[in-house]
């Protein structure tokens, strides 16, 4: 009888409380996504739902940026790299139990490119002439031009292979190939995922996994510190890594992202479309005050737009020390000795509210004084992005080898430079990968040279978690919160 | 009956501390202890004590002069919003109480509905349109107090209408809107000063939320609910970041509601609350 | 009293329509563009006119504002922009935070305000008096919000009683539901259960200066039970009206508490909506939110008429 009772009660305490085997895994992000389809919006929360646990592309990220083959087993270039042949893996079926094959790709290549697309990346698709089925698993992309990034643009999110069956439903119900099912979304809170038991490759370790969505920071904070959470990707608050560092419950993981944390620039307004003003404005600022008074001191200072652990990265923080003296002398060269007073728009992220602060007091002691509005994104999006209505902003540029953006003169900071753009011209069609590495090293010292905007630090990725959790992504080389190698210490 | 029980003490004691948070703010248009915008990275975080009476900030700025300074853009806020509700609400109030009928009753209804508003969606949605500022924050918290003075007037006012006073000024032939200004106003002026104060102290309070979410004064100018709000994730390793502008928010709200409740006793005997 | 109601219906009527369109106003007018605002910064204008065009953003205003007005009178609230889901179904979830929240803020205001003011008149001009007096003055002047780390600051990160923010859900069973409603229910009563403090003390103070009250003295009965048989009832009158205006407040004006406790309420929504100008949100939820204070008016107006008699004879 005794035995019964305990055998009943145990049963009772299993059913009961939400009492996770040790292969669930609960994580924060800060953001929820507005609906789940990587395919039709911008949101970077919704890839780091879906990315690689979801959906999965013809190629992939790795953790370290590389680009490896996901569901094309392999492909073919053509000689004048005008024709791309993919080679589709075998038996790979969506979550609703369809195969996965040319059609799907061709449909979702032509969708994302088609006219009434809604991808947030078309411009990724815009090489693609046409998309010929070849056969059930070969398909072949053929480009207008030769381009050195498309295997590097078909690993994006926004390149996802989706099914014209499940399309109508994708953005409250996605169904994918990848690792992990979806499986609810409780909205404002959470989004649970399952293990897909039917995957083509290595099987998730995770039976399921939950993100929560915390915006708050404070919130973030207890959540981690209660255990209500076993890990949580980008951490928005770097003042409290102190404490998780200090806890021997958690660590921290520091990795990199692609993200160019930079005092953008609008260099057609005065009085910045003078390039000796904006050297003065780049002299003007104290990187590492920055970095310690927005990051804590988490951050890399960079002298130009590109991520420094990118292998053809040059160090070119050497181009703008911390000098006032020069900064004034430059600034009355350009007869603004009585100090000059400009606009200084900020987004809401952290880093670019604090390091708008300071950089506002940075400047004050030139004498550029700086007018701060502080902006939503729908906001900022209109009058800094589209109507170029600014003199300054900050905001991190979080996609990855994205210095063209340098080439385009009607971007937000009007940087017109015919030099420039041939030699991003050059680069797309370069596929030899030193070569390329060169024309990247001379992008990025003209546009440092041309003082293009103030380029501050790269954004860390932050992540917190307990210490059992393994197999977390500590870098970010794409918008994504990979969780398909993840699992407990034994 | 002793003088100690006679002084009258809500507005003893709301006046002095409403007096040194005024005191404060004035003085640090001349003078705070530290440059009020001063960044110290180095000196970030550090407690009260030792140089900065009130401890430093995340950027180690001066939390005293922050205060000092963040008082006069709370007061200044504050009572410009009295002011939009006063010189707004009073004469439609007056209005209303003047003309009975048609005119009364829509104002009267849309009184109603500007009360069915949930202010802070408005206040949010109005900087939305216009942009976070200090003024577009009095702006918001000001057409909120319309509502208020106008129906506090029209009460006032409805109640004066039938006195003798009046209609010996009737039988006189002053119009209804000399009558309004010359006879009613003066009559209801001390019952506007107590609201004032009130709706003073409420709008302290309101702009601290505002620029709690981050739609009131922008950056430097410092502001009490911002200095909360950039404590929040710092609270954990300096909880005087969020005591020291929480509590001269208390004690400024406490002070005016206080001074309210005297200046209640001391300039209308009838309306005393607490002891008759 | 027929009379009564139809014109109280009447002016209600006129009271939503001019709601409708000073909120239709406000929204048209907010800078910013959805479509822009989902597709970020690599968009091409090809693909927001897309957008648009699949959003229904490019009619007119007033076809718009029809649209609108006419679903909301089927119950049938439009589909987010952002979310795509119905916005209906996505207040409906909202609202069992936002509701449960309200609820139990107001049951603490009233079970904390009743008594202390009670106790209050009672002891009119003592000390118990005058500390409750004193305590409700501070009550007012704490704002909530920061009420509201402290408390985090206290149970939920040193103490570890709470968590600091989230819901849990009420699937995982009643008290999970109500504990982590517990601290922003908390930090929103408290300056309400002042303000009703205020109210219950003065009102049951003047109801007690009120000539049937003396004749209730005088006929022998203790001042207790002088206050619990005849005052009481009458002193209720006020209270009630701010009760009212209180819940309506407490639904509506959780915005701040829900961002600091992070709970998917009402208010978050709203807040989240204006900022990704999913503005067709904003408009439902805020008319939801106008349409129940106004009909929380109408209701507590109703029970004057039903709780105080000479107030039905006028009617």
């Amino acid at each position: 009888m005794k035995r019964f009772l305990l055998a009943a009660s145990v049963a009772a305490f299993a059913i009961s409380g939400p009492v996770w085997a040790a292969d669930h895994l609960t994580i924060g992000i800060q953001l929820e996504p507005p609906h789940l389809d990587p395919t039709g919006a911008a949101a970077g929360a919704i890839d780091d739902v879906t990315y690689g646990n979801i959906f999965e592309g013809l190629t992939r990220f790795t953790e370290d940026g590389s680009i490896v083959p996901s569901l094309a087993e392999s492909w073919q270039i053509s000689n004048d790299g005008l024709t791309y042949t993919f080679k589709l893996r075998d038996g790979v079926q969506f979550h609703d139990g369809t195969d996965m094959n040319a059609e799907d790709v061709k449909f979702s290549l032509d969708r994302a490119r088609g006219d009434d697309s809604t991808n947030a990346q078309k411009g990724l698709f815009a090489g693609i002439a046409d998309v010929v089925v070849v056969d059930p698993l070969t398909v072949e992309v053929r480009l207008s031009e030769t381009d050195g990034n498309f295997l590097f643009n078909m690993a994006w999110g926004d390149a996802a292979i989706v099914a014209p069956e499940s399309i109508g439903t994708i953005k409250t119900n996605p169904i994918g190939t990848g690792a992990f099912k979806f499986s609810n979304w409780v909205q404002g809170d959470r989004v649970e995922l399952v293990r897909n038991d039917a995957y083509w490759g290595q099987a998730a370790a995770l039976e399921s996994a939950t993100f929560k969505f915390i915006s708050d920071p404070i919130a973030a904070f207890s959540a981690m510190m209660a255990g209500d959470l076993d890990a949580f990707s980008q951490f928005p608050a770097p003042e409290n890594l102190v404490q998780f560092e200090a806890d021997d419950r958690y660590k921290v993981l520091i990795g990199s992202t692609e993200g160019e944390t930079i005092l953008s620039t609008n260099n057609k307004a005065a009085p910045f479309d003078n390039v000796n003003v904006r050297k003065a404005l780049a002299l003007a600022i104290n990187r590492q005050e920055i970095i310690d008074g927005a990051q804590f001191g988490y951050g890399t200072p960079i002298g130009t737009h590109f991520a420094p652990h990118h292998p053809a990265f040059v160090e070119l923080t050497g181009n703008s020390p911390h000098d006032p003296d020069a900064a004034r002398a430059l600034l009355a060269e350009a007869g603004l000795a009585d100090g000059v007073t400009v606009s200084l728009k900020l987004p809401p992220p952290s880093y670019a509210r604090r390091g708008g602060e300071i950089i506002a007091a940075q400047l004050r002691a030139v004498g550029i004084n700086t007018e701060i509005s502080n902006l939503e994104w729908a906001q900022w999006l209109e009058e800094v992005f589209r109507n170029k209505d600014y003199n300054l902003t900050i905001v991190a540029h979080t996609e990855p080898m994205d210095i063209g953006i340098y080439a385009n003169p009607d971007y937000y900071f009007q940087y017109d430079n015919a030099v420039f753009q041939a030699l991003m011209g050059e680069l797309r069609r370069t596929t030899d990968e030193e070569i390329r590495s060169q024309l990247l090293q001379q992008a990025q010292r003209i546009i440092s040279e041309d003082y293009v905007n103030g380029f501050l630090f790269q954004l860390p990725r932050l992540t917190v978690a307990k210490r059992e959790v393994e197999g977390l992504w500590a870098n970010a080389p794409t918008q994504a919160v990979d969780l398909t190698g993840v699992r407990w210490a034994k | 009956m002793t003088g100690l029980r006679r002084l009258n003490w809500p507005l003893a004691i709301g006046a002095a501390l409403v007096a040194i948070f005024a005191s404060a703010a004035v003085i640090s248009l001349v003078w705070t202890p530290h440059d009020v915008t001063g960044m110290n990275i180095s000196a970030r975080l550090k407690i009260p004590g030792d140089g900065y009476l009130l401890g430093t900030d995340h950027f180690g700025r001066d939390m005293l002069s922050m205060l000092m300074a963040g008082a006069q853009t709370s007061i200044s806020v504050a009572i410009l919003a009295v002011g939009i509700g006063m010189v707004l609400g009073v004469p439609l109030g007056l209005a209303a109480a003047a003309n009975r009928g048609g005119l009364d009753e829509m104002i009267m209804r849309a009184n109603d509905l500007a009360f069915a508003f949930p202010a802070l969606v408005i206040a949010i949605l109005i900087t939305a349109v216009f942009g976070p500022s200090a003024v577009n924050a009095i702006i918001a918290i000001g057409i909120f107090n319309i509502p208020v003075f106008a129906r506090l007037t029209r009460g006032a006012a409805l109640s004066l209408w039938t006195r003798e006073f009046i209609l010996a000024a009737r039988v006189s032939g002053k119009g209804r809107t000399r009558i309004s200004v010359e006879h009613i106003l003066p009559n209801i002026a001390n019952l506007l000063v107590v609201q004032g104060t009130i709706q003073f102290s409420l709008g302290i309070l309101a702009e601290a939320g505002l620029s709690y979410v981050g739609l009131g004064a922008q950056p430097p100018v410092p502001s009490w609910g911002r200095m909360l709000a950039d404590s929040q994730t710092l609270v954990g390793l300096a909880p005087h970041l969020a005591l020291v502008p929480g509590l001269a928010i208390i004690l400024t709200v406490l002070g005016l509601n206080l001074l309210g409740d005297g200046l209640r006793d001391a300039l209308d005997p009838k309306l005393r609350v607490g002891r008759t | 009293m027929l009379g009564y109601l139809t014109k109280r219906l009447v002016s209600l009527l006129a009271s939503l329509f001019v709601a409708s369109v000073v909120i239709f106003s406000v929204v048209e007018v907010v800078p910013g563009d959805p479509a822009a605002f989902m597709l970020g910064m690599n968009a091409r204008p090809d693909t927001i006119a897309a957008l648009r065009a699949e959003l229904g953003l490019d009619g007119s205003v007033v076809e718009r504002y029809l649209a609108w007005v006419g679903g909301m009178m089927r119950g049938d609230f439009g589909i987010s922009y952002t979310y795509r889901t119905p916005v209906a179904d996505m207040i409906a979830d909202r609202l069992w935070v936002s509701l449960p929240l309200a609820l139990f803020a107001l049951t603490l205001t009233v079970v904390i305000a009743i008594p202390a003011g009670l106790f209050a008149a009672s002891r009119r001009g003592r000390a118990g008096d005058y500390s409750i007096v004193g305590a409700t003055q501070i009550g007012i002047a704490v704002p909530n919000f920061w009420f509201a780390m402290i408390l985090i600051l206290i149970f939920a990160i040193q103490l570890r009683w709470f968590s600091a923010g989230g819901f849990p859900g009420w699937q995982d069973g009643f008290w999970t539901g109500l504990k982590a409603l517990v601290l922003p229910a908390v930090a929103l009563a408290l300056p309400q259960a002042a303000i009703l403090t205020r109210v219950m003390r003065s009102s049951l103070i003047e109801v007690l200066g009120e000539d049937f009250m003396r004749t209730a003295r005088a006929k022998g009965l203790s001042s207790g039970a002088a206050i619990w048989r005849h005052g009481l009832r009458n002193a209720l009158i006020p209270v009630l009206t701010i009760i009212g205006l209180q819940f309506a407040f407490l639904l509506a004006g959780g915005i701040i508490i829900e961002q600091v406790f992070a709970l998917p309420g009402l208010g978050r929504l709203v807040f989240q909506a204006i900022s990704q100008r999913d503005l067709i949100v904003v408009e439902s939820v805020v008319m939801l939110l106008v349409f129940a204070v106004i009909m929380t008016n109408f209701l507590v107006d109703l029970a004057y008429v039903a709780v105080d008699p000479r107030l039905r004879r006028r009617a």
